[in-house]
């Protein structure tokens, strides 16, 4: 096989952790090659390594059978390696073009030019299908078609090496589609892709082989037509583990959080979320889909009280609460998960047993007339740590920000679940986790269902969305788009939706 | 929690040795021996009661006004305003002590509790600035400090004037003052006072309501993290306000401990350095009451010994100064050193 690319042995160390150890990924001229790996296993350092960001301790690196030190980024960029990055690095108030030829533009005479370098990317952007406008500003498209301009950006710049670092986190559905479709045109034209991942289901729909890798352990190379998706996360995770959720029949009950016509507004000042409502009954998942930034962080900010609405009503078992304070709703049990527990839900210095009590250190038994019952909270924490399987070097003397993500965030759920709640907000309850953590806070929230709660989640993972919920209720631009049984709909038709397309509509949208 | 106390003791020692070690380097290229130096310096600071007294009286107010920094910094706040603070708590105790006659054993407890009061009022200003307006609490405890200044330069001569000048406060009567016999005799006739009995006492309240209570975790939550104290159901503001309350009330003390107990008398033009020194101490102290009260103490060492040290070998005393700052300097810069620390052990445990 000819190889474009071989990182052999490549060994990296950083003080206290080896990030790789002697990793070997091969790209052969033509392939989509899957990188897989739970979070921290060590894909990015070893993308960096390639792309000139660091520099390895020990191995070699061969780019078209050539030995080759690839001191920095421009030194990638000689070698034809280019690098569409998980955010992207464009200049929001340039357009398309500008973008593109930034760092390396043409010059008629003094000036830029503009025009030709625009005809150009014309020409790119019909030869691979990726239908970008050139001269369109970047505040102006969606994320997807910025997506494609940097895609664009480098093939500007001849790249024959495509690196994709987890491409699909900010896409909807639909928009997924698009870029696997894109990215095995790039493949008919002769350019190799690197695609950095943990999500299985996109490697099993266009990569060819995939190279795994495991707390900065190779773990092999597979052909992925021939391995199963459960093999290969077993090799990533380095155990077997379950897929599919499973769930009994809910049996809802009254219901618990009722939402009229709310609307808030947002960071800039616009209203985010707009006459927005929802009903959430005891005993059922209801997952709100939608593509990032359009009215989640407002609805949840809202239904906790960090945020005031401008209008509307929230009532929790039939009680106004859209005037009362943060913790006069704990009180009246309101339970909440952020999507960022390191800035939302915790206290990074304070010790585990310090965090558990956030929420309550103020009543007894963990306080006594205003002073702390370190025994009672200690004892508190031990329960806890043991009833939510929370891993800590010293228990619950642990310091937070000594503690991995996935433990942090069984400390968040565990605070959240065993305080009771009637309702339990849980926005992304489990971004950034590995496997088996997601597996099991999973299982905690559903049990939470069975126990009659009710769960409101907010989740930009479709996978989580359709697997959790009872009922799904869509949300674009801040309206609500419509609400579907998890059970009649699908992945495609929630995309739909996720665009701003209601139901019914996207059948006679799709006919015409 | 215990291991990083230490950790940030072992940091500020490091920023100790190095400041003397600055000076040291200062002493040599200025054609003067060091160890002579510093011989002067610390036997100027210890070498009777008396001196001993001295060092300890000087340390006095540094000790308050770094227990005020402290406790605003651990709320995440800097307060910077415990001098504007200092001279409110005692041109208030002054007035008290001043126009009512009552016993020592009364009196003193009044002019304690009046000049937490009223440094704790003027501190809760630039606290009630931050959570209603969002007014960065440096910028208004600055202002406050000058409308402070002005206001005793104002009240003082109108209120509280003494018999032949202008520019100071009547003295205060013997009852009024925290200096007893006593003790001055114990220590030689030095100017040791109640202030440190007094600043021992709420060093250790400081550390108990930080590490003990329900308020102490609620203004730590907030200063480490207000986004998730707000989102647990904290009252961030009313804990700004709080916070910044009890900063000036112990800053109010440290005016207390200067105004009745290093003098005598106050004078109008004059804002007292102790409120910006406690930054220092604060800082070299680790934000804890036991780091404070050893630093201040430390500080109240050098302050009171450069003067014996100049006398002895004429180095300037300006070396002693300089000294300070470059301690505080290494203070401040102790994440550099922390750093380095880190990785060495790292280095060492890859090994």
């Amino acid at each position: 096989m000819e190889y474009v690319v071989e990182m052999l042995k490549i060994r990296k160390e950083f003080p206290g952790v080896v990030a790789c150890d002697d990793i070997t990924l091969q790209l052969a001229k033509g392939e989509i090659h899957a990188l897989l790996g739970e979070n921290g296993a060590g894909k990015s350092t070893l993308m960096s390594i390639l792309f000139g960001l660091y520099q390895p301790d020990r191995g070699t690196i061969k780019i078209r059978g050539k030995e080759e030190k690839i001191a920095n980024p421009n030194v990638a960029n000689d070698l034809k390696i280019g690098m569409v990055h998980q955010h992207f690095k464009l200049v929001h108030n340039f357009t398309v073009t500008e973008n593109i030829i930034l760092g390396i533009e043409q010059k008629k005479g003094i000036v830029v030019d503009r025009k030709g370098a625009s005809k150009k990317i014309k020409e790119l952007s019909v030869q691979y299908g990726l239908n970008v406008e050139p001269d369109s500003l970047i505040s102006n498209i969606s994320v997807g078609m910025q997506q494609r301009v940097e895609i664009l950006k480098m093939l500007y710049r001849d790249a024959e090496v495509l690196i994709f670092d987890e491409p699909t986190a900010v896409l909807t559905p639909q928009e997924v589609q698009e870029l696997m479709r894109i990215m095995k045109d790039l493949i008919k034209e002769g350019k190799s892709i690197i695609l950095i991942t943990h999500k299985l289901k996109e490697i099993k729909a266009v990569a060819d082989r995939c190279t795994i890798i495991r707390r900065g352990q190779y773990v092999g190379t597979v052909d992925v037509k021939e391995t199963s998706t459960e093999k290969m996360a077993e090799m990533m995770v380095g155990r077997k583990i379950s897929f599919g959720i499973e769930k009994k029949e809910a049996t809802p009950g009254e219901n618990a959080l009722e939402i009229r016509n709310l609307s808030v507004k947002n960071k800039v000042g616009v209203m985010g979320l707009k006459e927005f409502s929802l009903d959430v009954k005891c005993g059922e998942i209801v997952g709100i889909a939608g593509v990032d930034g359009n009215g989640q962080g407002e609805l949840a900010s809202a239904l906790i009280g960090l945020q005031k609405s401008e209008s509307g009503e929230i009532f929790l078992r039939n009680k106004e609460i859209s005037g009362l304070s943060i913790r006069e709703r704990i009180e009246n049990r309101v339970s909440h998960i952020s999507d960022d527990r390191q800035k939302y839900g915790l206290i990074l210095e304070y010790t585990l047993d310090e965090n558990l009590i956030l929420k309550k250190y103020y009543r007894e038994p963990y306080s006594i007339k205003g002073m702390l019952n370190y025994d009672e909270i200690h004892r508190y924490g031990e329960k806890i740590i043991e009833d939510f399987d929370i891993r800590a070097g010293r228990g619950g003397e642990t310091t937070v920000r000594s503690m991995s993500g996935g433990n942090q965030q069984k400390l968040v759920v565990g605070r959240e679940i065993d305080s009771n709640p009637d309702l339990l907000i849980a926005v992304q309850p489990t971004r950034g986790l590995d496997v088996g953590a997601i597996e099991y806070i999973h299982k905690r929230l559903i049990e939470q269902r069975d126990k009659g709660r009710a769960v409101l989640m907010i989740s930009l993972e479709l996978d989580e969305i359709l697997g959790l919920s009872d009922r799904v209720a869509v949300i674009n631009n801040g309206e609500l788009v419509g609400i579907v049984n998890a059970k009649e709909t699908n992945e495609a038709e929630i995309g739909l939706m996720m665009t701003g397309i209601k139901r019914g509509e996207a059948d006679e949208d799709q006919i015409q | 929690m215990k291991i990083r106390f230490n950790r940030d003791y072992l940091l500020s020692l490091i920023a100790v040795i190095l400041g003397l070690i600055a000076g040291a380097i200062l002493m040599i290229v200025t054609n003067n021996n060091p160890f002579e130096g510093y011989n002067y310096l610390f036997r100027g600071g210890t070498m009777n009661m008396q001196r001993i007294g001295n060092t300890i009286a000087t340390a006095t107010p540094l000790i308050f006004a770094g227990l005020s920094v402290t406790f605003a910094f651990r709320t995440g706040l800097f307060n910077i305003g415990a001098s504007g603070q200092m001279l409110i708590g005692g041109l208030c105790a002054t007035a008290i002590a001043l126009n009512v006659s009552l016993p020592k054993i009364l009196l003193l407890p009044l002019m304690i509790i009046v000049a937490f009061i009223a440094g704790g009022l003027w501190g809760s200003i630039a606290g009630f600035l931050k959570a209603k307006f969002n007014v960065h609490e440096v910028v208004a405890t600055i202002m406050l400090n000058w409308i402070a200044y002005w206001t005793v330069y104002y009240m003082v001569p109108l209120y509280l004037k003494a018999e032949f000048l202008e520019t100071e406060s009547r003295r205060i009567p013997s009852e009024a003052s925290l200096r007893i016999e006593w003790l001055r005799d114990f220590f030689d006739g030095s100017y040791i006072n109640l202030g440190i009995v007094l600043a021992i006492i709420v060093a250790i309240i400081v550390a108990f309501i930080l590490d003990k209570t329900t308020l102490g975790y609620e203004l730590k939550a907030v200063g480490y993290n207000r986004t998730a104290a707000e989102t647990a159901g904290i009252d961030v503001n009313r804990n700004i306000m709080l916070s910044m309350g009890i900063a000036g009330g112990l800053a109010g003390l440290a005016g207390l401990s200067l105004y009745a107990g290093i003098a005598t008398n106050m004078q109008i033009g004059v804002l007292p350095m102790q409120g910006f020194d406690g930054i220092a101490v604060s800082l070299l102290g680790a934000n804890s009451p036991l780091g404070v009260f050893f630093a201040a103490i430390f500080f109240g060492l050098l302050h009171s010994g450069k003067g014996f040290m100049t006398a002895m070998t004429g180095i300037p005393p300006e070396i002693a100064d300089t000294i300070i700052a470059t301690i505080i300097y290494f203070a401040a810069t102790s994440v550099v050193v922390d750093r380095f620390l880190e990785n060495r052990r790292k280095r060492r445990e890859t090994k």
